[in-house]
């Protein structure tokens, strides 16, 4: 295919495509990898040594604060509730949905599919307004409870053409096979299927879980108790409230980015189903 | 088990088994999309139709009044609003473009086999998975002179006469959260377009190299056509979707200096959440609504009309 390109032209060709290949991996790595150089740097040396691609001499006391004086834990545990219980009961709820999309065709099934489209392209700005209302009026705010059930509505959507996906691709055979050999349909349900789609649902726990750890906009409108705060929150109020102590709040950062790394890890190899299935947050 | 076999049964029988067949095969699927239905029933399309209905309506602490189509008047005349809708049209078309044509760049690039591609597709993708809100306060420290180098080094290159932070200068400020969302966007087109690459049949290719089409040539010939489906239904989403993102804007600028970051999203939060006016913003919502589906229908049109002339 490239007979016919000079010696010249393959080397100035491959200088260009590796060039390429750099800049996209420091301009994704570089604002991560700036946090936590300041999250090491000592506070005496932030201001001395100015800019720097590296302090002269590194130190975990901002974790060390960050994890004993202040409420970080707390809300790094309030989110890990939020968004295990969000995970887990979104991949109970869009399985089920996903398998009727998957497996029956009925009356209705297209506007069910449109409906759930529709709602995945909604902009939720649209509901922020009334949800506010609604939810003081229920006495929703202030708990984890009402964040919850919001987060869990909001990725259903999604979850549900995800799910749909990976049961599509189950061959049909594979469960009327087993019904024949006498299972009934729950019994090939749970023998046959559900173990083929167990790496699915993993996968869509992992997205849910990702997307309730990043909410910001509806937890800082419905909470405002120190004790109820998700990460997100607590990062931003520890903005306003004390005088900004540079290396504590990245040391909080990166804490906030390993579960969403971990996540990422695993997801590898699931993002171009989820990201096809409909486009992730949002 | 004897029973069970479809021979043993009496017609009656086998009449009632088949309609007791057709009763759970129609009711079965609702079985499992109920609790689905349900919760997105009460917890979006219920609060969509209180806020329409709150457009009409005036809030003050305790009560609320019904004021017609007064708050839309209103919007007419509200400066703030302009403003708020030229940012949003900046803010979308520069962040979509940006996103779109390096996310693409990044398909085409990994498509190609080179050295350390796994972990270098591991890395690219990487900001994806960065909470939003953690990418906006990165990325205003970056741009903050205190802790960041990017004032320093755009003053060193002459781009700036002094190291100050360009959140702070309305004429600049839009930049930033527009730099963070492209960073953060990069990896969802990226993935899309990739996916579609693969795609592609490389006989395609290779018969086009034959023939002896350049690269070029093969690129808006053979890829191009290939990819466009994917293009206008993720060009599609991620315009409603960039459009109605509040996150970065509101964790970098909060819609300032002097309202030069304001969208019709941060005002809308802001309207309902800071300063309680839940009427005005509704009303600021349904605008923005009608303006998405007036978009999503237009393009639906040009590409259905594309789609008959090619």
């Amino acid at each position: 295919m490239i007979a016919g390109r000079s010696h010249k032209a393959r080397i100035l060709g491959s200088i260009g495509l590796y060039g390429a290949v750099a800049a996209y991996v420091i301009f994704a790595l570089f604002p991560l990898f700036w946090t936590l150089k300041i999250s090491v740097t000592p506070q005496s040396l932030l201001y001395s040594e100015g800019i720097t691609l590296w302090p002269s001499s590194a130190t975990w006391e901002n974790y060390k604060t960050v994890l004993r004086a202040t409420d970080f834990p707390r809300y790094f545990l309030n989110s890990v509730i939020v968004s295990v219980v969000t995970a887990v009961l979104v991949t109970i709820i869009a399985s089920a949905a996903g398998y009727a999309m998957s497996r029956f065709s009925f009356r209705g099934k297209t506007t069910v599919a449109v409906t759930l489209l529709l709602t995945q392209t909604f902009p939720l700005v649209m509901v922020i307004p009334p949800i506010y209302r609604i939810m003081g009026e229920l006495g929703l705010t202030n708990s984890l409870t009402g964040l919850i059930i919001i987060y869990t509505a909001f990725n259903i959507a999604f979850a549900t053409f995800l799910m749909q996906s990976f049961f599509d691709g189950i061959p049909k055979d594979l469960e009327e096979a087993a019904m024949i050999d006498g299972c009934s349909r729950s019994q090939a349900l749970r023998r046959v299927i559900i173990p083929l789609t167990l790496p699915g649902m993993g996968a869509t726990l992992g997205f849910v879980f990702t997307a309730a750890w990043s909410e910001l906009l509806f937890a800082l409108m419905l909470i405002s108790s120190d004790s109820q705060k998700t990460f997100a929150v607590g990062l931003l109020t520890f903005i306003g409230k004390f005088a900004v102590d540079w290396g504590q709040m990245m040391a909080a950062s990166v804490l906030a980015l390993i579960p969403a790394c971990l996540f990422f890890g695993f997801l590898q190899r699931y993002l171009v189903t989820g990201l096809t299935a409909g486009a992730v947050k949002g | 088990m004897a029973m069970q076999s479809t021979a043993a049964l009496t017609p009656q029988q086998e009449r009632r088994a088949s309609s007791r067949r057709r009763f759970s095969a129609a009711f079965e699927p609702w079985l499992y999309l109920s609790p689905a239905l349900v919760l997105l029933l009460v917890v979006l399309v219920v609060p969509l139709i209180f806020g329409v209905s709150y457009s009409f309506r005036k809030f003050s602490a305790f009560k609320s009044d019904y004021v017609g189509l007064a708050q839309y008047k209103a919007l007419l005349s509200d400066p703030v609003l302009g403003q708020a809708l030229m940012n949003t049209l900046w803010w979308t078309v520069a962040s979509l473009f940006l996103q779109f044509f390096l996310g693409l760049g990044l398909a085409l690039l990994l498509d190609r086999p080179f050295f350390g591609k796994k972990v270098v597709q591991a890395i690219v993708f990487l900001p994806w998975a960065v909470p939003s809100f953690l990418s906006g306060l990165t990325w205003a420290w970056l741009f903050n002179p205190i802790v960041g180098p990017l004032p320093h080094w755009l003053f060193a290159l002459g781009l700036k006469s002094e190291p100050t932070n360009i959140l702070s200068d309305p004429a600049t400020a839009m930049w930033g959260p527009i730099i963070a969302n492209v960073w953060f966007g990069v990896p969802f087109f990226a993935i899309t377009l990739l996916a579609a690459l693969k795609s592609i049949p490389s006989e395609l290719h290779e018969a086009a190299a034959i023939d002896g089409a350049n690269p070029w040539q093969r690129f808006t010939r053979v890829t191009l056509p290939f990819l466009a489906p994917t293009i206008a239904i993720t060009v599609m989403l991620r315009t409603i979707w960039i459009a109605t993102f509040a996150d970065l804007i509101y964790v970098m600028t909060e819609g300032g200096p002097a309202g030069s970051t304001n969208t019709v999203a941060t005002y809308i939060y802001v309207s309902a959440f800071k300063t309680l006016d839940k009427g005005y913003a509704s009303a600021v919502a349904v605008l923005l609504l009608a303006l998405l589906i007036l978009y999503a229908v237009v393009l639906i049109r040009i590409r259905r009309s594309l789609v008959r002339y090619s």
